[in-house]
């Protein structure tokens, strides 16, 4: 390029700058600037022209002023006219303010694509140079637009200088990022490949970045640039440092360039051919065995390049992760690395060895250094590099050193760095529970995990550790016997007396033998750290109490003693008085075998992923490989030796646990700082649910169980379990508009024709309770949102909308939402509903939020059914009888014969009707072996009188058995939508 | 109550630093230099949160002084503190500026130790302070002077020490008051208020008691009803020279007094009464917003000329007595962002288009009452992208006026020394009316 010739100093703008450099304060520097502006537009404005330098100059000092933050409105007139100079300089200036300073302003676009284009068509390499990077430095749409068709011409011509090659090349790239429907290869493809080839070095450096970018978006097309690659490669490899002259780059030679070939190659999988294949491996190995020379120079520099060049090839082995040989070299020579005095390098080769560490060839290799991975974790003076250290020791982890490891970490947790120890604890946890053969070790290795780093112990980790202790019988009691000796140090951790009480609680009777953890000290040792802890474990702690009575009925009078202290049952907090209000009664009032039957042992968990597992995958976010790739082992491992707890067991816990996602002991809904009050109730629901699985299974809701404790408030669960799997629900696409009604919407609907209140609704993230009470034509709905991220919603709207006709039969109204919720928070909407006359859709609901930026779309029914608004009617058999012949018109009678889709269990089809909302006569029909109900549907515009029979078949075999349903009513659209309603139910 | 005191250059360097109170770290000194000296933004509010560390702070030419607290202290007193301050140096070594401050470092924080105590301010009656601080070293003091001192700044009269003795009793009264103003293009008074100060240096001997009245309308109005005599010979010996003349009296919306004056006194008979510290002190400060006398109106006429002409006309009117001059007479005309050249022409002064500044500005030395003079200029604009419209920023004025723009006159002030033979009629009084603009701008 022309050297700038000294008279183009402009020293205008150079004293213009130091004035702006001296100024003493702000204002002086603003005064200055205003009259160097005034003083370039009268020059601007001036009637005489302005000469190219004069333009340049001042073209110079706006793009000056505008870089120190002020506003430039005018000079870009001036600017495109520099852009026809014909000196290099001034053109140059011309487009630098271009390429600061452009707006899309339509008239000024045009003039600048035409300067562009009149550059690129001339013959001249400087300019063309320009005018691409004048391209590529704007990037906009309009450029994209304008030049995407003519720029991979200048790329392939073969006239085209080769320093235009590589900015055409660059140029095109850029655009390709900024607008890839723009830059269409086709007819091209063949040709950039082949730039691979080309005698410049530089070219075939810069269309190598274009190529890649290309080649991962589609790889089909440019599947032919493998075979050139390795060629060029090779050629590169082999020669000796003198051969490439320019591009040696102290002695190495052309290390940018093989990078970047190693690289590409990294898109592809080995090479089929076997001679390229051949190549190739020849030119890995020459690099690896370039590694062991002596270094050429003592500059870092060259050591730096040839080990750039030496982790790449090592990468791609670790990519086609199909040569033994390589793999255990590449290994090897990450081993050196991890002695190296320089940090970076041993950085570099702890994360490579990390995913070599999963590569079944190179496992074992890996494993020969760990005694230096070790010694890395604990003297390493850099943390990030200790933070690779002990990533590294997770992926090499199996079950040969799983139990030297893990007391490693241990041992070294102690010391760690507090911005790892919480991720250090999770591996350890998992590394803990996937390796244990003997489980009183697991066990064990977690207490010491709490012991050393409570504070870093999420909820997870111990929530698993009493999934895996409840879930095997054969450590209950070692779990119970470590916990009692654990709890006995003077000062424990919170989470450890949350483990102690949990465990105590169900298996303390194991340990009672012994006199010296006789219930009572088992008793006494939990409450003598009771005040030291927060609501949460106090709650849960209570719930240990309630057990104790159960287990030991020796304790209830001290444990009632507790329960009824002015500090429990007047507690503040209402969480802790409700449980203690409640455990005392539910402990006087009840009977030994419902306390049995109530506080009984947990059932064992399902089956599930590993929570700890997905707490760390989120903590690492999508991008950690290493962990997705040990996903699939663990499945196989988690418990493996062991049965899998017997799958009636599973059956009968899937009817009252909750959903897969939710919390894993419902402990949760204790936690959250608002909503305390409606969430109380869940909790409790939730012991009592999962404590008997017969009370909740029947599939009505189970108020009446707690409402006899005579605890109103409390019995109103809005959150109670519903026995439903909605939790693939998928995140409906993110839109403005509300999105259709999810597909099992309908499903959802007929769930809730039978009862009031239960979870509407459950994703990853969101949890919808409903609550809802009905009262002639009125009826009011309490929506409860929970947040089960701990990442706040932003934007939170809800609306509710009636669609069709719907509009006209339904009269809703709704509360707004606090458009902000909490992680792990609940918000309540109260809805108001009244029914005008009969109707037969449903309400739709539509939910949006932002979590995490993402919009989150969500449309459901709203569970409002025609069924709601019935008013039970008592009568006698001839009252009914009479009434069903007045009904005796064919369209006002709806009948349907369907299959049982479940058992026809007399007291569940009975709780069914009676949820309808109708009245179940007994001892009118003649066969008593068929149901009879009567209801009276209040709309605003008229009473619908409804008759309803239900006739079983219930002799038939199981799989046949039938029920026919005939429904009368005085309007013929009631008789229909009632019975479709009902006919899903049985 | 003030947790620590900082002095800066323009550079945002520290000159003094001063922490009173342990809450105060040192990176406070830091946070206030990145966030409000250095900030991106120029910081335009006084008070400055960072990280719930209030910073109050005031600029004298170059140089900041910054007072920062944790607590919720009354911003107010801050201020009044700071001013106060300014007063203090300004009174030992003149004008505040980085060199003075520099030269002058142990005496400032001995004055800072001194006017604040645990962050509490305390006496900064310069008169006061100058009788124990001093910059010509330690003189030594005996034992006697030490204790004068001590009863004095403890005593009841903190401000004036017994014992002053001068061959000519005399007093000097200054009214010293600017005037603000925003008019419409039409002419129509938007806002207007003065705020004003009497300022008196006094060279009085012994403890002297002075009674001061002034023509407020409360005053006036009751002893109208009252019918005393006796006040209004007074009149006649100090009678002020006010510009619009005619009205008797002026309401006044609120005033200070320095705390030499008695307030119960002036609260039961609004009489003003005191004992004056020696030298200068400014013995009240008010505000009136009725009936205010505006030397000057504007007139502006700007027309624009398509999208790269502009056409100015200003006029500018005095409305006082033809026998009064005024001084100092600056009218800036604000010109648009894209001006590139200006041609001006005026009646009388000076006037230049200063690009600097965006504006035209406009000097006349002298101008009599009741006078008439006009500019006009022309404007060329050079067009831009942009789409903005000109906001016409108002165009402002300054000026010097020798009367009261808010009529309020000196009616006397008496002067009463029983213990040493002189009496009113022995001292000499003089008493001088200065109004100068504040903001005083009109629409165009």
């Amino acid at each position: 390029m022309p050297a700038v010739s000294k008279g183009d100093g402009m020293r205008g703008l150079a004293v213009f700058i130091s004035d702006i450099r001296n100024c003493k304060s702000k204002e002086a520097e603003i005064k200055r600037i205003n009259k160097e502006l005034a003083n370039i537009r009268s020059k601007f404005k001036g009637d005489k022209a302005l000469d190219g330098y004069s333009k340049k100059k001042y073209v110079c000092k706006l793009l000056f002023i505008f870089l120190l933050g002020h506003d430039i409105d005018f000079g870009h007139m001036e600017a495109v006219n520099l852009l026809s100079s014909n000196k290099y300089t001034e053109k140059q200036i011309g487009y630098l303010f271009i390429s600061v300073l452009v707006n899309s302003n339509s008239e000024l676009i045009r003039l600048i694509n035409n300067a562009i284009k009149n550059d690129l068509s001339s013959r001249n390499p400087t300019f063309m140079c320009l005018a691409l990077h004048c391209i590529a430095n704007v990037g906009s749409r309009e450029m994209a637009e304008a030049f995407a068709g003519e720029i991979p011409r200048i790329l392939v011509a073969g006239d085209t200088m080769d320093s235009v090659k590589q900015s055409a090349a660059l140029c095109l790239l850029r655009l390709y990022k900024a607008s890839p429907d723009l830059v269409l290869m086709g007819e091209w493809t063949s040709r950039v490949v082949h730039l691979l080839n080309d005698q410049h070095m530089g070219v075939v450096t810069a269309a190598i970045s274009l190529i890649t970018c290309l080649s991962s978006k589609n790889p089909d097309e440019f599947k032919t640039c493998v075979s050139l690659a390795v060629s060029r490669l090779s050629r590169i490899v082999s020669s000796a440092s003198t051969d490439l002259q320019d591009y040696t780059y102290y002695f190495v030679p052309a290390p940018w360039l093989s990078c970047k070939l190693l690289r590409l190659l990294q898109c592809y999988p080995p090479p089929e051919d076997g001679a390229v294949k051949g190549r190739l491996v020849e030119c890995l190995e020459t690099i690896l065995n370039k590694a062991q020379e002596p270094p050429k120079s003592k500059k870092v520099q060259h050591s730096n390049a040839k080990n750039a060049i030496l982790f790449e090839a090592i990468s791609l082995i670790i990519h086609y992760d199909s040569e033994p040989n390589l793999l255990v070299r590449a290994c090897n020579q990450l081993g050196q690395f991890l002695q190296h005095r320089e940090t970076n390098l041993r950085y570099l080769a702890l994360e490579s060895m990390c995913t070599l560490a999963s590569s079944e060839f190179s496992h074992e290799a890996v494993k020969t250094h760990i005694e230096t991975v070790i010694n890395a974790l604990k003297t390493e003076r850099d943390v990030s590099v200790r933070q690779r250290a002990a990533d590294l020791l997770y992926a090499m982890c199996d079950r040969s050193n799983a139990k030297q490891i893990v007391a490693e970490m241990l041992s070294y947790l102690e010391t760690a760095d507090y911005s790892i120890r919480e991720e250090m604890v999770l591996k350890v946890a998992i590394l803990a529970e996937k390796y244990a053969v003997d489980y009183s070790w697991y066990v064990d290795t977690i207490l010491n995990l709490i012991r050393i780093a409570g504070d870093y112990v999420s909820e997870e980790v111990w929530y698993r550790v009493i999934q895996i202790v409840i879930n095997r019988d054969d450590v209950q009691g070692y779990a119970a016997k470590t916990v009692f000796e654990a709890l006995q140090a003077p000062a424990c951790h919170e989470n450890m007396v949350k483990v102690g009480g949990y465990i105590l609680g169900e298996f303390g009777n194991l340990i009672a033998g012994d006199p010296r953890s006789s219930p009572l000290v088992q008793f006494n040792l939990l409450h003598s750290k009771f005040h030291l802890c927060s609501v949460p474990t106090r709650a849960l702690l209570l719930s240990a109490y309630i057990k104790f009575i159960n287990l030991f009925p020796e304790t209830k009078a001290t444990i009632q003693e507790v329960l009824r202290s002015d500090s429990q049952i007047r507690n503040s907090d209402v969480e802790l008085q409700q449980r203690a209000v409640e455990y005392l009664k539910l402990s006087s009032i009840a009977s030994t075998d419902v306390l049995a039957t109530v506080l009984e042992e947990m059932p064992p968990f399902p089956e599930r992923e590993s929570s700890i597992l997905a707490k760390l995958k989120k903590k690492k976010g999508p991008g950690a490989v290493s962990v997705e790739l040990e996903d699939g082992k663990e499945r196989g491992e988690l418990n493996g030796g062991g049965d899998r707890g017997g799958d009636a067991a599973i059956a009968a816990s899937n009817a009252s646990t909750p959903s897969p996602s939710a919390d894993l002991l419902g402990l949760r809904s204790a936690a959250p700082v608002s909503g305390a009050a409606p969430s109380a109730g869940s909790l409790l629901v939730d012991v009592f649910s999962e404590a008997g699985p017969a009370a909740a299974s029947a599939g009505v809701n189970d108020d009446g169980f707690l409402s006899a404790l005579h605890a109103p408030e409390a019995s109103d669960s809005p959150l109670v379990e519903g026995p439903g799997d909605s939790d693939s629900a998928p995140t409906s696409a993110a839109s403005e508009d509300p999105a259709p009604p999810l597909p099992e919407s309908d499903e959802l609907l007929n769930k809730f024709v039978c009862k009031n209140n239960g979870v509407l609704f459950e994703n990853q993230l969101l949890q919808i309770g409903i609550k809802s009470e009905y009262r002639q034509n009125l009826g009011r709905m309490y929506l409860f949102y929970g947040n089960k991220t701990s990442v706040q919603f932003v934007s939170f709207s809800t609306t509710v909308s009636c669609p069709g006709e719907l509009q006209s039969q339904l009269n809703v109204q709704t509360k707004t939402v606090e458009p902000l919720v909490e992680g792990g928070a609940q918000v309540q909407q109260v809805i108001n509903i009244e029914c005008l006359t009969d109707f037969v859709d449903a309400p739709l609901l539509n939910i949006k939020f932002r979590y995490g930026g993402a919009l989150q779309n969500i449309s459901l029914k709203l569970p409002v059914t025609i069924n709601k608004f019935f008013q039970p009617t008592e009568m006698a058999a001839a009252d009914f009888f009479q009434r069903w012949k007045q009904l005796s018109q064919p369209q006002q009678e709806a009948q349907k014969i369907f299959k049982a889709s479940h058992g026809m269990d007399t007291e569940v089809l009975k709780a069914k009707l009676l949820g309808l909302g109708t009245a179940l006569l007994e001892n009118v029909d003649p066969n008593p072996e068929n149901y009879v109900c009567a209801g009276v549907i209040q709309t605003k515009a008229q009473q619908v009188g409804c008759l309803l029979r239900l006739e079983p078949n219930a002799q038939a075999q199981p799989g046949e058995q039938m029920y026919r349903l005939t429904l009368r009513s005085s309007k013929d659209t009631v008789s229909q939508r009632v019975c479709d309603l009902l006919a899903e139910q049985f | 109550m003030i947790g620590g005191l900082f002095i800066y250059n323009h550079k945002g360097e520290v000159l003094i630093s001063r922490v009173y109170r342990d809450d105060i770290g040192r990176n406070a000194v830091d946070a206030f230099r990145v966030n409000v000296i250095h900030a991106r933004q120029q910081v335009r509010s006084p008070v400055t949160n960072i990280a719930r560390t209030s910073f109050f702070h005031v600029k004298r030419s170059n140089i900041w002084l910054a007072a920062v607290t944790k607590q919720n202290v009354n911003a107010a007193m801050v201020f009044e503190f700071l001013y106060k301050m300014c007063d203090v140096m300004t009174a030992y070594f003149g004008k505040i500026s980085e060199e003075n401050i520099k030269n002058n470092f142990v005496l400032i924080y001995e004055l800072l130790d001194e006017i604040l105590d645990f962050g509490y301010p305390q006496n900064s009656e310069t008169g006061a302070l100058k009788t124990f601080i001093t910059q010509t070293g330690i003189k030594s003091q005996s034992k006697e002077e030490q204790s004068q001192i001590t009863s004095q700044v403890t005593g009841q009269i903190g401000w004036r020490r017994e014992g002053i003795k001068y061959r000519r009793n005399e007093l000097f009264l200054d009214v010293l008051e600017s005037v603000n103003l925003l008019m419409s293009p039409q002419g129509q008074v938007l806002s207007a208020h003065v705020s004003g100060r009497v300022v008196m240096k006094s060279y009085l001997s012994g403890m002297p008691e002075c009674k001061f009245g002034m023509n407020d309308k409360i005053v006036i109005d009751k002893q109208g009803k009252g019918g005393a005599t006796e006040e209004a010979a007074g009149k006649s010996d100090l009678g002020g020279s006010g510009g619009g003349g005619g009205k008797q009296s002026i309401a006044i919306d609120d005033c200070t007094f320095h705390q030499c004056v008695r307030l119960s006194k002036f609260d039961a008979e609004r009489s003003i009464s005191f004992i004056p510290p020696d030298g200068e002190c400014e013995l009240m400060r008010y505000r009136t917003t009725k009936d205010i006398i505006l030397p000057f109106r504007v007139i502006p006429l700007v027309r624009e000329v398509g999208r790269t002409k502009l056409e100015v006309k200003v006029v500018i009117k005095s409305n006082f007595k033809p026998s009064l001059l005024a001084q100092k007479i600056e009218v800036r005309i604000p010109t648009p962002l894209n001006t590139s050249g200006v041609q001006v022409i005026c009646m009388k002064g000076k006037a230049k288009y200063k690009a600097s500044e965006n504006a035209i500005v406009w000097k006349i030395k002298r101008m009599a009452g009741m006078k008439e003079s006009q500019i006009s200029a022309e404007i060329e604009l050079l067009p831009t992208n942009d789409k903005k419209k000109w906001a016409r920023p108002p165009i402002s004025m300054n000026f010097e006026v020798p009367f009261a723009p808010s009529g309020l006159k000196v009616r006397y002030l008496k002067v009463f020394e029983p213990k040493l033979n002189y009496s009113d009629h022995d001292v000499i009084k003089w008493v001088r009316y200065i109004g100068r603009s504040g903001i005083y701008e009109t629409r165009c």
